[in-house]
């Protein structure tokens, strides 16, 4: 047993999950805010802890960007009655949320987000098989919902749950396959790998820009993010799969859901854009000093939280898909066109070598 | 009869969705810029701005004093028989009661209690004031942490209420009395 990778392990793992559900927290804050600048609010501008107003400038501009909205948030959540409804499935209906979030926090554990920092890779498991691990793991998060939409045995949450499983099978083949270009070009599924092989050839956006646009919007179908938001639908099913869940219960839903699109935005970022490297400044190498290592993590991190913008934005921009239509884009769109990206560059790539 | 709805065919970059993605962008950017920068919100942060109500807006009913400072009210009770919600509650003065402060007015209320809870600002009260003493004012807002704070008795409602001046009844009823006692005017 080497005691040594058992303690940089765990250590790794206690800071990737805090900083993770920090950042849940905040895109949580940021979807509000930016949905009310979208639709020409202020937004959440009011929660500050008492002490909070002595501070002179600093403080107002905080309590007005609501820096403290997410830990007044967290306090409802907890305090808040857990209600259980009569009726419900308990095991199943206990399980669900548990089962929407840990897959989120689980896909985290291969994506390397900065290279090295004290003789040790920053990344939680440096698996060969990471892509393969990343696509097994999300896959188990649609069971949450459909199994909260199961249990709660109540309407619009079981049609939320039904929708979603439909969603799910549309959706996980053509990711899957618009991956396949990518790794027949790096030539690797291990992450770090084809970070490496980004750095010398660079970034894969350039070789598989359709890869990204079928990953990039499977990847909105994937977190369940409008446009294809159909299992919560709060317009038509009054929020769906978690209409029945309150306090903490329903807090985990968000929490998976926004753990998902931190985790997905990190896919595309490892994928498509290069993961912790930029091509300049020296960037693009494994860190020498801790300052280096310290600078690819923020690298990552710029670029992940760059895509989550992105998630958030479009969120306020279209309106929902149809259900048919979203199947319909899916299984006659999408997958096609992957196929035919992966025969594409499978001939390119057989035609240079 | 069916209404058949001519769709328009799309052409291939309104297929592509294209249009109305770079759409899209452009106008939540423009919204999220004048939010931002140029403070183009359409919402009103409540307690620090308030809305300034038009003239003849129908608020709260406050008692009213006349310019010589003095109730006006004087215990009729017209207005506590008039309300629908009932929400007016006057205590008279009874037979050796509170002295009006106003000469020659006959009382005026030991209490007058409005339980803005209960009032619809129908305005009732003011229709049927025979001494316009109460009026609905331009005050919406009303807070209190509980019940007892909301029934506003006759102080409260007359340091809100404020003066309206305007013809003193009584008080020219007592310049007539006076000219009377010397009405066969002597030359």
């Amino acid at each position: 047993m080497d005691w040594n990778f058992i303690i940089f392990s765990v250590v790794k793992i206690a800071v990737v999950i805090s900083v993770l559900l920090t950042l849940v927290a905040y895109s949580v804050l940021a979807e509000r805010k930016i949905a009310a600048w979208i639709q020409d609010r202020p937004g959440p501008n009011r929660v500050a802890p008492p002490f909070v107003k002595y501070i002179p400038v600093l403080g107002p501009f905080l309590t007005r960007i609501g820096f403290f909205q997410p830990m007044a948030d967290a306090l409802k959540s907890v305090l808040k009655e857990d209600f259980t409804p009569a009726g419900v499935k308990k095991i199943y209906f206990w399980l669900a949320p548990a089962i929407a979030v840990i897959p989120a926090l689980l896909t985290v554990a291969v994506i390397p987000f900065g290279s090295v920092m004290g003789g040790q890779k920053m990344v939680i498991a440096d698996l060969n098989v990471g892509i393969l691990y990343t696509f097994g793991i999300v896959s188990l998060g649609v069971y949450g919902i459909v199994l909260a939409g199961y249990s709660a045995n109540s309407k619009y949450p079981f049609l939320g749950g039904i929708r979603s499983s439909a969603q799910m099978i549309s959706y996980e083949i053509a990711m899957g396959m618009s991956v396949i270009p990518v790794l027949l070009i790096a030539g690797n599924l291990n992450l770090s790998g084809i970070i490496t092989w980004q750095t010398t050839h660079g970034w894969l956006i350039c070789y598989a820009p359709i890869s990204f646009v079928i990953f990039l919007v499977s990847a909105f179908a994937e977190t369940n993010r409008t446009p294809f938001d159909f299992a919560e639908a709060e317009q038509e099913l009054a929020g769906g799969y978690n209409v029945e869940y309150s306090s903490m219960k329903f807090a985990l839903f968000p929490l998976g859901e926004y753990s998902a699109m931190l985790a997905s935005a990190g896919m595309m970022v490892t994928l498509f854009f290069g993961g912790w490297t930029l091509p300049f400044w020296g960037l693009d190498q494994p860190a020498q000093s801790l300052g280096m290592g310290v600078a690819h993590i923020l690298v990552f991190l710029v670029k992940m939280l760059l895509f989550m913008l992105l998630f958030i934005w479009v969120r306020w921009m279209f309106p929902r898909f149809r259900y048919d239509q979203l199947m319909d884009l899916g299984w006659r769109r999408f997958l096609p066109l992957a196929l035919a990206n992966i025969l594409i560059t499978a001939v390119v790539l057989w035609i240079r070598s | 009869m069916a209404i058949i709805v001519n769709r328009k065919k799309l052409n291939f970059w309104e297929k592509l969705y294209l249009p109305a993605i770079v759409g899209g962008f452009k106008v939540t950017l423009r919204h999220a810029y004048n939010t931002l920068f140029r403070g183009k919100t359409v919402t009103m942060e409540y307690p620090e701005q308030k809305w300034t109500v038009p003239e003849n807006y129908r608020g709260a009913p406050y008692l009213v004093k006349d310019q010589d400072g003095d109730t006006k009210c004087v215990s009729c009770q017209l207005c506590e028989f008039v309300c629908p919600p009932k929400a007016i509650r006057i205590t008279p003065p009874g037979d050796s009661g509170l002295k009006p402060d106003r000469t020659n007015a006959e009382k005026m209320p030991l209490e007058f209690e409005i339980n803005m809870l209960r009032c619809i600002y129908c305005g009732f009260c003011q229709e049927v004031c025979p001494e316009e003493a109460i009026f609905l004012q331009k005050d919406w807002s009303h807070i209190g942490t509980n019940r007892a704070q909301m029934i506003y008795n006759k102080e409260k409602l007359l340091s809100l209420g404020g003066v309206s001046p305007g013809i003193q009844k009584w008080k020219h009823k007592l310049d007539e009395a006076k000219a009377q006692e010397n009405f066969p005017v002597k030359l």
